[in-house]
């Protein structure tokens, strides 16, 4: 496995360990901008950073492989419109 | 009734976008069923995540938040953000590949050849079709609530369910998949536009959400909403498994045939986590504020609070057009609907000999056929179940936990080269057994079910905590059944191909060519 994608790997598993925020379990207080509840604000983040989690994973780990054979397939398609 | 009105005329402008779509097709097979495998990024985006936006993700989602607090935000929404693109990202990208190499058009096409065996692609496709059934009877569900709803009563139930059922089976029948197609971009965009405008007038008629989050923090009963006091650890852990659920549901794989380029997957998978928090985020929040709005509603009478409070706190055409938005999301139905109809024609009627003796043209008008059938069984379906179970609780245990658990079996497929039937055949007899048991462990545990905020009880007293009973599901130490299921389902994936025959070296090279014989 190349260095990039274990590090990608380990970055993928840190992201989802970190949904399980017990710290956050029983906390009512305070309110982000006196609006989000803490638990909600942590994950309001965390969706944040998933959507980072997935540029990176589009950027670093992109299945290129499946472009080159959508290209080398295109012309004897039997179904292409 | 005003609102009501709006309504149906959004479902009029969404019945006039299917009947276009018909007109735009070319009356292929790959037409109706792929659209023509041409949707590009966008389109794809909106399309993909407004397929997966259903009922139970607005009015489920703000009906449990009600009862269980903020906390379901994270249980479902965020957990989904991640695991969601990641199986479009790992499993949609190949499904698409293979699907244009090989002419697939559903899934039980590709495991047919993969596992080099019919009956087995029969079973997949026998056990996903029933799960299906109850995800599309929510959505007939949903839309009869929210007509009912928005109209003070005015539509009933029965007739807001019929009146949906109607208008997705003609826009389907007409427009086939690219007409789904459009009309859920067109809902996604609708929704995210209006639910926005929506979350800001029922604060401003309220006099603020802060005023509101600080009358709840206040209040010693409803203050636990505001934290995950009303979720277990276990429960919050094991529930990350559901999502792994979106890619064995054949309307999803099937939506992911219809992109024209694998580069449309790459907008899709980065801004899926934003989408699901454009939707999710004031789903919950409005189901806590709710919560103190309109106190003491029970399990299922909780499923409709979004609805009170478009009612109570927004001018009628406004509400209606909220409704419209809402009713868009519910409408995801659609995509079920088409979904079910292609597996029909392509997996059965086309499969078992209908494509060689009848031509392409009868396929098509087969897989139209279906939809008529489909959507009068869904709504049957949604009659006879009307006001049993919550939304959210029927399609966790029935449509969620059972495909995620089938997540296994395309993973060895897509990437276990060793694998083979009967590895597949054991998970997916798995996943039937333990529905199965759940199925039973829940009938048999009602009468003890106990209420929210209550703890769990034995649900076999010299079993200790094995099999536990919450206000809505069985867990088994606490934990969801689905976490087992997929972990049961792998276990048995793994073994049983590993003593049994390798797949032969045709099929191997045919769906791994870069792998050498041997390895």
């Amino acid at each position: 496995m190349k260095i990039k994608h274990l590090l990608l790997t380990i970055w993928v598993l840190i992201v989802f360990a970190l949904h399980q925020d017990v710290w956050n379990w029983h906390k009512t207080g305070p309110l982000l901008f006196g609006l989000i509840p803490p638990g909600l604000a942590y994950h309001l983040g965390y969706s944040v950073l998933a959507t980072i989690t997935m540029a990176l994973l589009v950027r670093f780990a992109w299945p290129a492989h499946l472009e080159e054979d959508d290209v080398r397939d295109q012309a004897p398609t039997p179904h292409k419109p | 009734m005003i609102p009501a009105i709006v309504v149906f005329i959004y479902l009029a402008i969404v019945l006039y976008v299917g009947l276009f779509a018909f007109r735009k097709g070319t009356g292929s097979k790959e037409d109706f069923f792929l659209a023509s495998r041409s949707l590009g990024p966008w389109v794809f985006l909106l399309t993909v995540f407004g397929t997966n936006m259903t009922a139970f993700a607005i009015l489920g989602s703000s009906g449990l938040a009600y009862q269980r607090g903020i906390g379901v935000y994270g249980l479902m929404a965020s957990s989904s953000g991640l695991i969601i693109p990641l199986t479009i990202f790992f499993i949609g990208t190949r499904l698409w590949s293979l699907g244009k190499k090989h002419g697939y058009m559903t899934q039980v096409q590709y495991f047919r050849d993969r596992w080099e065996c019919d009956a087995i692609g029969t079973l997949i496709f026998a056990v996903t079709a029933l799960m299906m059934i109850p995800y599309v009877v929510i959505g007939m569900m949903g839309g009869g609530h929210t007509l009912d709803s928005l109209s003070g009563g005015w539509v009933p139930y029965w007739l807001g369910g019929a009146i949906v059922a109607i208008v997705v089976m003609l826009y389907v029948f007409f427009g086939g998949m690219r007409g789904v197609a459009w009309v859920n971009a067109l809902q996604t965009v609708l929704f995210l536009c209006f639910g926005a405008i929506a979350f800001y007038l029922i604060s401003r008629n309220l006099g603020g959400y802060d005023k509101i989050m600080a009358e709840i923090a206040a209040h010693p009963k409803d203050s636990a909403l505001l934290s995950r006091a009303r979720i277990s650890p276990q429960e919050f852990f094991s529930y990350t498994f559901i999502p792994l659920s979106a890619m064995m549901f054949p309307h999803m794989a099937i939506m992911c045939l219809t992109a024209e380029k694998v580069t449309s997957f790459k907008r899709t998978v980065v801004w899926y986590p934003i989408c699901i928090l454009l939707i999710w985020l004031p789903s919950v929040y409005l189901g806590i504020v709710a919560a103190h709005q309109f106190p003491g509603l029970k399990l299922g009478e909780s499923d409709d609070v979004i609805l009170r409070l478009l009612s109570e706190n927004t001018d009628v055409v406004v509400a209606g057009i909220l409704g419209a938005a809402i009713m868009a999301c519910v409408m995801a139905t659609d995509s079920q609907i088409m979904a079910l109809s292609t597996m029909f024609s392509q997996d059965v009627f086309a499969h078992y000999g209908g494509a060689k003796r009848f031509g392409e043209k009868v396929q098509v008008w087969m897989g139209r056929a279906f939809v008529i059938v489909i959507a009068i069984v869904s709504y049957a379906l949604a009659l006879a179940l009307e006001g049993q179970k919550s939304i959210f609780d029927l399609a966790i245990r029935f449509g969620f936990s059972g495909f995620a658990a089938l997540a296994p079996v395309m993973l060895a497929a897509l990437f276990w080269r060793r694998s083979n039937k009967w590895g597949a055949l054991a998970a997916v007899l798995w996943v039937v057994f333990t529905m199965g048991l759940l199925w039973w462990l829940q009938l048999h545990s009602d009468g003890i079910a106990p209420k929210p905020g209550q703890a769990p009880v034995p649900i076999f007293t010299e079993l200790g905590k094995l099999f536990l009973r919450t206000p809505m599901n069985v867990t088994i130490f606490g934990y969801m059944p689905v976490m087992f299921m997929c972990l049961g389902s792998a276990f048995w994936m793994i073994l049983v191909s590993l003593v049994t025959q390798a797949p032969s070296r045709a099929t191997i090279e045919k769906f791994f060519p870069s792998s050498k014989p041997g390895h």
